[in-house]
């Protein structure tokens, strides 16, 4: 009896295995400039589950991945990873994890990618046999075979990018941090590693994964849950859908308009307007406007305000993605 | 035990990737072998031309590989954990589970075997080419100078390399200083420690420096065909130059692997 009320509190706790509580950080610039580049963060991450940080950028995302990567310390609040505090015993949470930053390609040009690849489970102590075995398992995940025997500075950056995650995985880490992986990758190769992301955690691998992005489409594909950030501030939480819930009360609209002498300010002035979006799109030469209102109501004024300054072409209601939820939330979009 | 074993492979894997990068690269090892003979052919040539003794070209051979060993300390290794930051190597070793000291070591032994090839050809080419002699009586005391002399240089590579993990540029313009005095003061082409000639503020200062008694013990040893018993001086100087320097870097290494994660500065990029 006692004993199985032990293993499903054993089992709760063991769900957590990355834990954050009121972690902040700040970086000192100069001595009267400080940037506050993570503000009072708490939440958690449940082993199975592929969790995602969404913030444009400088929004401190990254921060929070060296701090649990045991890179950074934090200023305030503790974090653990498998039970352990990453300030106190980081030794024992590199064991493990891994990290893959994207856009960077660590290892050493002069040797081959096979090369590369022992060395990295080199530093995790990995036996030959196992170290071979993982060696061509990851390199038929990530279509690297053709390359294992050249020098990695013949290849190109997509494969040398590839090369970094399968370095992240030579350790088979029970929490991996990627910070936005398909950074600057061509589509195949993201897709690929989107895949990779969703298969780690699959049925009861205990594995779990951390991933930054500052992509809206590929958070709501991969991740169970999401923390949207701004400045250094979790603004939100929860799985896609409940997030796009937070916005289902409110209408979404996309504008195509000209470009519009004296840029979009006036936009927050109008009644209604719960926050915009604006991307210019070169080969039209137009502007796409997204618009969030608290009610329908509001479109009238919003279409009356943007036809005095320009030509509309076309209005569409869209169904809410997660960059409404973050036009709600914070009143514009990521850039 | 297990973590031993795990730091163990680690620099053992370290040094390879040193070794198999160098010699990948025969063109540029056998180039690095004549340079070399360009200064040592100079001054053996002058130092005849005024008469010296014989031996003094034997000092010369002698220093103008230690030259190349100081060069590689300063260039491959102290400058070597500020490269690793600029590909974003610098990363992956401090997210694995293994003692940093591990990597410096690992890169210390690749590049004493690199440089331990490119001496031999250097010695080899400088014998040939001047026809210089070697006098070797004791040829364990030789032996025991040499990994000693290495042994106190690389730890003090190790040392610098750690105190580079947080400085950038000014790590470069610190080696750039380091060059020229350093020859000097350890007497590469002549004695300064024990010499008359030399203010005695400078024999002090040369004899800081764990690379003048490495030199002062391979001359007698190499050259002056004196035995184990003539360096006793030497030997328990470069072993505890070795033993200080070592535990140095561990705990420099430690200082700024903490202050590079208080401030920020473990890695190059941010965004
Ligand atoms: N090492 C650092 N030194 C100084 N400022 C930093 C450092 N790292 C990050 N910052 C600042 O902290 C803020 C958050 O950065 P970051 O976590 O990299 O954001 P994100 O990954 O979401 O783009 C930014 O303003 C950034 O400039
Ligand atoms: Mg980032």
């Amino acid at each position: 009896m006692s004993n199985s009320v032990e293993q499903q509190k054993r089992k709760v706790f063991d769900l957590k295995t990355i834990e954050v509580e009121n972690v902040s950080r700040i970086f000192r610039i100069s001595s009267e400039k400080e940037i506050l580049a993570l503000d009072d963060v708490s939440l958690h991450v449940k082993e199975g589950e592929v969790f995602g940080l969404l913030g444009p950028n400088g929004a401190g995302k990254t921060t929070l991945i060296k701090i649990l990567a045991t890179l950074l310390l934090p200023s305030k609040g503790r974090a653990f990873v498998a039970g352990h505090d990453v300030v106190k015993e980081p030794a024992k949470v590199r064991r493990v994890i891994n990290l893959v930053s994207g856009g960077e390609t660590p290892g050493y040009g002069s040797i081959t990618t096979r090369e590369n690849l022992w060395f990295f489970s080199q530093l995790y102590g990995l036996p030959k046999g196992e170290s071979m075995k993982r060696i061509a398992k990851l390199s038929e995940d990530l279509a690297l075979q053709e390359y294992l025997n050249t020098r990695t500075h013949k290849l190109s950056t997509g494969y040398r990018q590839r090369l970094n995650l399968a370095r992240g995985l030579i350790n088979d880490p029970k929490v991996l941090f990627l910070d936005e992986p398909t950074l600057g990758l061509d589509v195949i190769t993201a897709k690929r590693i989107r895949e990779i992301v969703r298969n780690r955690v699959k049925n009861g691998s205990g594995n779990s994964i951390l991933i930054t992005t500052h992509y809206m489409v590929e958070a709501d594909q991969i991740c169970d849950r999401i923390a949207i950030i701004d400045r250094g501030r979790m603004i939100a939480l929860g799985t896609p859908a409940e997030l796009k819930k937070m916005v289902s009360k409110q209408t979404i609209v996309s504008i195509e308009t000209q470009p519009i002498d004296g840029g979009m300010d006036f936009m927050s002035s109008i009644a209604g307007v719960n926050g915009y979006s604006q991307t210019d799109e070169p080969s039209t030469g137009r502007i796409k406007l997204k618009v969030v209102l608290n009610e329908e109501g509001a479109l009238q004024n919003v279409i009356h305000a943007v036809s005095a300054r320009g030509r509309i072409f076309e209005i569409a209601k869209s169904e809410p993605t997660l960059e409404d939820v973050y036009i709600a939330l914070v009143g514009k979009g990521f850039e | 035990m297990h973590e031993f074993q795990v730091n163990v492979r680690a620099a053992i894997a370290r040094a390879r990737v040193r070794i198999k990068g160098t010699i990948q690269d025969p063109a540029w090892m056998i180039a690095e072998m004549i340079i070399p003979m360009f200064s040592i052919g100079g001054f053996i040539l002058l130092y005849r031309a005024l008469g010296a003794p014989a031996s003094y070209s034997g000092f010369v051979i002698v220093g103008g590989t230690m030259i190349a060993f100081w060069t590689n300390v300063l260039w491959g290794m102290a400058a070597q954990f500020y490269w690793e930051k600029e590909v974003g190597n610098l990363e992956i070793y401090f997210v694995a589970p293994i003692s940093r000291m591990a990597i410096l070591l690992g890169m210390a032994l690749g590049s004493i075997v690199t440089m331990v090839l490119r001496v031999f050809g250097i010695v080899l080419f400088g014998i040939l080419l001047f026809n210089v002699s070697l006098n070797i009586v004791d040829p364990i005391a030789v032996a025991i100078i040499f990994t000693l002399t290495l042994a106190s240089l690389y730890s003090l590579g190790m040392v610098f390399s750690s105190l580079y993990l947080l400085w950038g540029r000014e790590a470069w313009k610190l080696n750039e200083l380091l060059v020229e005095p350093i020859y000097f003061l350890s007497g590469f082409f002549f004695q300064i420690r024990g010499n008359v000639v030399v203010p005695l503020v400078l024999q002090f200062a040369s004899s800081l420096i764990p690379m003048t008694f490495g030199l002062d013990g391979l001359r007698k040893v190499l050259i002056l065909g004196q035995g184990l018993q003539s360096v006793l001086l030497e030997v328990s100087v470069l072993i505890a130059f070795s033993i200080a320097l070592f535990v140095a870097a561990h705990y420099v290494l430690g200082y700024m692997e903490n202050l590079a994660k208080k401030e920020g500065r473990l890695t190059l990029r941010w965004q």
